[in-house]
């Protein structure tokens, strides 16, 4: 037989009971909510329901939030009640709430790890897509919809069909200034937006190793864009480095305790994976998408595919074989769950420093905390200085609910998630990237490559 | 919610790859209460021009009547929106037809009754190619998970589970409850050995802890 991989430890270590048709019902250690969630706290409320473990129930205001003067409490009526009504949920069903005026608040998939609400080992679940970014941890962890967080909100349970597992290792090493967000979109143009699907990813190799905490967590995040279940990376060091001395993280000999299990979470050198998949690191370069769906990427080298789908270049303004290289754009946004922890921040400013933006753009860190981490490095200076907007925290123009858009037919240099027509606004052209590409964009007002003016500049605010 | 077994209606379809979440419902109308009905936001800036007409050419203003879509790989890719399948449920749909899905998706979907039913990329060609001018009376059969369109009968794929959930119509939160002993028990025995995944910190109001880490 063969060994078990890190997805059978976790799965395993959930299973409360399985059925003779193969559903497992598993046991949920964080449920993460957030306004979007209403629709689940209604269907309790019709039912009578309570929430069974509001202890290991945590909300977090970031959906709709307003970056921009936040004492107005959201930016038209409608965005109010969303966010009142998680402020009301949270405090009828005794829930921790990191809500709009709390200075811990920021995106959901943020604020778990950095207040170590997140930890190797757990099931963390979310009503929202990116809650793979968690598996960064060797966290069990996926996005759920509504029906699914009324259930785990009534029960802390839920009902799951085990998902095939899959292995993608990155070999050897990294080229200079290029990032996790490169890994992941090359991965995503390379398998498709459903390549990955039905599958629980682990990510292995030694450029995966070699990657910070926020690094794994900008890979994990974009699992779903590949169409995965989830994605995952077994803790190690780095992983307890991380951890270590968070507010929720266990202390004391709790800690050795735990480190001592977390150590066990790895996949046996035996273990088999229904699908591994091998990349090597140094074909990854910087790159950044032309298309309506992540799969549509490709190296700031490169040129529109000439097979192109006719409506995507539509969409995008853009013609086959055209260079991306020299792309002029409208605007940049430096935000979301995806790249917007502190060390994006500097990688975005490392490249600005001392540059003018010749196009508007706002900035918009991953949380509270990261943003004043940030100003106390001098950060803010750089993107004030270079004429972009410095703002509070929040999903912002990643899901653009909050009244924060990219207008009709402008073309955005942005280091979101999702590329779909819309999803910035209505006919907003949104280019996918790394932080340090957004910024080179800012500053050259076309897509170009960050590297050359990465050359001789440390890290902005590095040690 | 009622289980059911087949369901024969009009399939219209949808010549495109990747209709993901966002397309299905923009973020923007999702504050509104479901019991207002979300069929009208069903891939609303596709169907609905920017001065808010419905635009003539699309196969869901021509047939407002349709029932089941045959659709482009990676249907419902994308966000875990559960509005999504309201837009699709209250428009009046009752099953999507592609090659794939989107996982969290397909999930939501047999929550609320409807089926997303996957075929071969060769049936999806064949089912297309007999759909005269994109639309026709087709027939789905979920005991079965068999599709047929006159005299074409083409099978899909379904988690036998979903398959099940459907066919009763069945509620987690009710089967659930059953389970309530399993539950008591696994937690009983998980807080010995993994004590470190309960939250035993004290929640510090929000201006005692400004720092965090
Ligand atoms: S930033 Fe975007 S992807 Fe992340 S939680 Fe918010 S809406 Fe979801």
């Amino acid at each position: 037989m063969s060994g078990q991989t890190l997805f059978d430890r976790l799965w395993r270590s959930h299973e409360i009971f399985r059925r003779d048709d193969g559903a497992s019902l598993l046991w949920v250690d964080r449920h993460l909510v957030h306004e979007g969630s209403h629709h689940a706290f209604g269907k309790l409320g019709m039912r009578g329901l309570k929430v069974a473990n509001p202890d290991l129930t945590i909300a977090v205001s970031d959906h709709y939030v307003p970056t921009r003067e936040r004492a107005s409490g959201g930016t038209n009526d409608d965005i109010r009640r969303m966010i009142a009504t998680l402020e009301t949920n949270a405090k009828t069903h005794g829930i921790r709430h990191f809500g709009l005026n709390d200075p811990r608040q920021g995106i959901v998939h943020v604020t778990g790890p950095e207040q170590g609400l997140t930890l190797p080992g757990l099931m963390v679940v979310c009503g929202d897509s990116h809650t793979s970014t968690h598996g960064a941890f060797g966290a069990f962890a996926f996005g759920i919809g509504a029906t699914e967080v009324a259930h785990v909100l009534a029960t802390q349970t839920l009902w799951q069909t085990r998902p095939k597992t899959m292995r993608l290792t990155f070999n050897g090493v990294l080229a200079d200034g290029v990032t996790a967000k490169d890994m992941a979109l090359h991965w995503i143009a390379k398998l498709g937006s459903d390549g990955a699907r039905g599958h629980a990813i682990e990510y292995a190799g030694s450029a995966v190793r070699a990657l910070s905490m926020e690094a794994r967590m900008t890979l994990c995040n974009l699992s779903i864009e590949g169409g995965a279940k989830c994605g995952m990376i077994a803790p190690d060091e780095t992983t307890f480095a991380y951890l270590k001395s968070r507010p929720f993280a266990p202390s004391g000999p709790q800690w050795d305790e735990a480190v001592d299990d977390w150590q066990a979470l790895q996949s046996d050198a035996d273990a088999a994976f229904d699908r591994e998949i091998e990349i090597d690191a140094s074909d990854v370069a910087p790159t950044v998408t032309w298309g309506i769906v992540p799969e549509q990427a490709a190296a700031i080298s490169d040129t529109v595919p000439a097979n192109a789908p006719q409506d995507a270049l539509e969409y995008m303004g853009l013609k086959a074989g055209q260079s991306l290289n020299g792309l002029p754009i409208d605007q940049v946004f430096i935000g979301s769950c995806t790249n917007a922890r502190i060390e994006d921040l500097r990688a975005a400013a490392a490249v600005m420093a001392g540059h003018r933006a010749k196009v508007p753009g706002t900035v918009s860190p991953g949380s509270m905390i990261v943003k004043r981490l940030a100003e106390a490095e001098g950060l803010d200076r750089i993107f004030v200085d270079a004429g972009l907007d410095w703002v509070a925290s929040g999903c912002s123009m990643c899901v653009a609910m909050n009244g924060d858009v990219v207008a009709p037919g402008k073309r955005c240099a942005s280091t979101t998630n999702r590329n779909f027509r819309g999803r910035q606004g209505p006919g907003a052209r949104t280019h996918l990237m790394s932080p340090a590409m957004v910024a080179a964009a800012a500053v050259t007002g076309e897509l170009t490559d960050a590297r050359p003016f990465l050359k001789d500049r440390p890290l902005a605010g590095a040690a | 919610m009622a289980g059911w077994r087949n369901h024969t209606g009009l399939a219209v379809a949808l010549p495109m790859e990747g209709i993901d979440t966002d397309q299905l419902i923009p973020a923007r109308f999702m504050s509104t209460p479901r019991a207002e009905g979300y069929g009208r936001f069903l891939l609303h800036d596709l169907r609905i021009d920017r001065e808010g007409k419905p635009r003539a050419d699309h196969p869901l203003n021509r047939h407002p009547e349709a029932s089941i879509l045959l659709a482009g790989r990676n249907f419902g890719g994308g966000s875990s929106r559960e509005a999504a399948v309201y837009a699709l449920v209250d428009f009046g749909i009752k099953a999507v037809i592609a090659p794939s899905f989107g996982d969290i998706f397909a999930g939501n979907a047999v929550n609320n009754g409807l089926l997303s039913a996957r075929i071969s990329d060769a049936d999806h060609a064949k089912l297309s190619n007999a759909l005269d001018s994109g639309v026709g009376t087709l027939t789905i059969d979920l005991e079965t998970c068999q599709i047929t369109l006159g005299d074409l009968t083409r099978p899909f794929a379904l988690d036998p589970v979903w398959r099940t959930k459907l066919i009763e119509g069945w509620d987690d939160i009710v089967l659930t409850a059953k389970h309530a002993h399993a539950i008591a028990a696994f937690t009983q025995k998980d807080r010995a050995t993994r004590p470190w995944a309960y939250l035993n910190t004290e929640f510090s109001p929000p201006n005692q802890n400004p720092t965090g880490a």
